[in-house]
């Protein structure tokens, strides 16, 4: 009875002690959700004037004249599609390239793969103004120079690659996007591969396949949902990043074909114009299509979670 | 005759997958071109800008010269410090909760909503903290600026602690319950001291990640040509000057960009090779995608 006292004490205390710990880590994990709560209520509430002024007219409308306050979303959706497309288009088969290498090329070096994945993640680590920064004095001369100026010369006839280059245009803000996504595409894809049972390699290999037969036979189908959730993801990056591309794309809310032309996307939209909008129609404006990227970049990342989360079976620490 | 046959075809294998290597080898080498371009570039066209001077002076006007980036050295410093202190104890406590309560709905949620925040576009929280505490303050602030950059850091932070935490072997669990020691004592004395040097990386990328944000303190912080002398007028950033001399239209200030983007640089890579070397390579195998 007597010994009994302490040990319940120190029980009561110890559940005590439990409950304060839990609750305390719960709350923060709770503030996470509410942020993200809060973050899509703000840009709702922060757009009401355009929405119910314009409703869904804004997103199709081509017309963006702040003077008129006339505003229309279509020429910064075009922009933002066609860049990323485009760093799609550059970037994933680069990215695909390096994680093959590092999984199915030199996998039992682990020293190269080491030192190469440190590398590609320095890719990531490099701040995008200062690729924007690099983008505009390096990157858009050379090829303007070197790419667009021969291609509108010789291939001109065909619309993308009409009209005059001027180096700050689509083209060369996809160029960017696409080296910012590799790291990610990569990394993302990477790990994909080497989820891959190592059964699907040696079946393949019992029977004679090369390397590459392998790879392409075995363990890129069963990777594939996985590598195009990889995919999606860069897709995500590229359609949210701001600095690079508002430094390189001409900023100028205009439609057309050519990739030689200068645009506009969303981010960079948003980046060039909150400070200096005077209305409080305008400033709803540019908060509704923070609304609109934040509903794009919410769908992308929720669906591209999920494909990568089914891959790799749930096991969350490999999915990053 | 059939034998040429299925040589011919042996050949024809080996020759698809020696080009195929060769085409992986050729995009890791067109992956890595740009990170020598720009490590390059950086350091040919600001090295010759750095001087004590540049350091320590407040930015000049046009043709001026001698302005240095003091200010802005000073205001990243506040801001992402002010970050740290909010994005900290929510991210190591979220991370926490993840890596011990895994199978809670809450968990669930919570840290798939993480994920979502870890790569949401950096304008858009830029756009909400306008909306939350430039509109109420009615001014452009370091506070502003801190809050935005504290969004971005906590996911980092709150995936670096749960991976950190759930790598500490399960031995040393059972050895410190079976010796009677509460869960809370055992997570607070063991689990997190096990795990520490993985919760300094994540801490670190985080602030690496912060340093060199710009997108959301054109909405925040706005960026200034003085030292601030409270957190709650227009404060100057690191990666806001870099974007204002950048695309302005004078050499000078084109110089200024590059000399105050060779310090970011310096600051990025040494932080983030400090996680590599110093923590160690087993943390860079789990370090939050940034």
């Amino acid at each position: 009875m007597n010994t009994s006292r302490p040990d319940s004490a120190s029980g009561r205390t110890r559940l005590r002690g439990d409950s304060v710990l839990k609750a305390a880590v719960a709350t923060a994990a709770v503030a996470i959700i509410g942020l993200l709560l809060a973050l899509g209520y703000n840009l709702y509430s922060g757009s009401s004037l355009t929405i119910s002024k314009f409703g869904f007219s804004f997103l199709p409308g081509t017309t963006w004249d702040p003077v008129h306050e006339i505003f229309g979303a279509l020429p910064f959706i075009y922009g933002t599609i066609v860049t990323s497309l485009l760093a799609l288009l550059i970037g994933l088969p680069i990215s695909l390239g390096v994680a093959i290498f590092l999984t199915e090329k030199i996998k039992g070096r682990r020293t190269t793969r080491y030192l190469l994945g440190t590398l590609i993640e320095l890719l990531a680590a490099v701040p995008s103004v200062i690729y924007g920064l690099w983008g505009l004095f390096f990157l858009s001369p050379l090829l303007r120079q070197y790419v667009e100026t021969p291609l509108s010369t010789y291939l001109g006839f065909i619309p993308i690659f009409s009209g005059t280059p001027f180096g700050l245009d689509f083209f060369t803000a996809g160029v960017i996007l696409s080296i910012m996504i590799i790291p990610t595409v990569t990394a993302v894809s990477r790990d994909i591969l080497n989820a891959v049972p190592n059964s699907q390699r040696e079946a393949m290999y019992s029977l004679g396949g090369t390397n590459w037969e392998v790879t392409r036979k075995s363990v890129l189908p069963y990777a594939r949902s996985g590598i195009f959730g990889a995919t999606i993801l860069g897709l995500g990056r590229a359609v949210g990043e701001t600095m690079a591309v508002t430094m390189v794309i001409g900023n100028t809310p205009r439609i057309t074909a050519s990739l030689f032309s200068g645009g506009y996307t969303l981010p960079a939209v948003i980046a060039n114009e909150f400070t200096e909008a005077t209305s409080p129609l305008y400033l709803s404006a540019l908060v509704e299509l923070g609304l609109i990227l934040f509903v794009v970049a919410l769908a992308i990342n929720v669906f591209a979670r999920f494909l990568v989360w089914r891959m790799t079976h749930g096991v969350r620490s490999r999915v990053r | 005759m059939t034998q040429d046959i299925a040589s011919l075809g042996a050949d024809r294998r080996r020759l698809v997958d020696r080009v195929m290597t060769a085409m992986v080898g050729v995009a890791v080498i067109l992956a890595l071109t740009p990170l020598v371009l720009i490590i390059g570039d950086v350091v040919i066209q600001g090295a010759p800008v750095l001087s004590l001077s540049f350091l320590t002076g407040l930015p000049t006007p046009v043709g001026v010269p001698g302005g240095g980036i003091a200010n802005a050295l000073v205001g990243s410093f506040v801001m992402v410090g002010i970050a740290a202190l909010i994005a900290v104890p929510i991210g190591v406590g979220a991370g926490i909760f993840f890596s011990e309560w895994p199978e809670s709905r809450l968990s669930f949620i919570s840290s798939f909503m993480n994920d979502v925040l870890a790569e949401f576009p950096s304008i858009v929280i830029g756009i909400f903290v306008y909306v939350v505490i430039v509109l109420t303050t009615r001014t452009f602030s370091a506070l502003a600026g801190a809050v935005a950059l504290s969004i971005i850091m906590i996911p980092i932070v709150a995936r670096t602690t749960e991976e950190s935490l759930k790598i500490v072997p399960v031995t040393l669990r059972e050895a410190s319950m079976a010796l009677g020691i509460s869960r809370w004592k055992t997570v607070i004395r063991i689990v997190i001291s096990t795990g520490k040097s993985g919760l300094a990386t994540g801490i670190l990328l985080a602030v690496a990640r912060a340093a060199g944000e710009t997108a959301p303190l054109l909405l925040t912080a706005l960026g200034s040509t003085f030292f601030a002398t409270g957190l709650f007028q227009p404060t100057a950033a690191l990666p806001l000057l870099i974007y204002t001399y950048g695309i302005s239209p004078f050499a000078d200030w084109h110089a200024r960009a590059w000399g105050a983007a060779l310090i970011l640089v310096i600051v990025m890579l040494g932080l983030n090779l400090t996680v590599k070397l110093v923590i160690g390579r087993r943390y860079s195998e789990m370090r939050a995608e940034i």
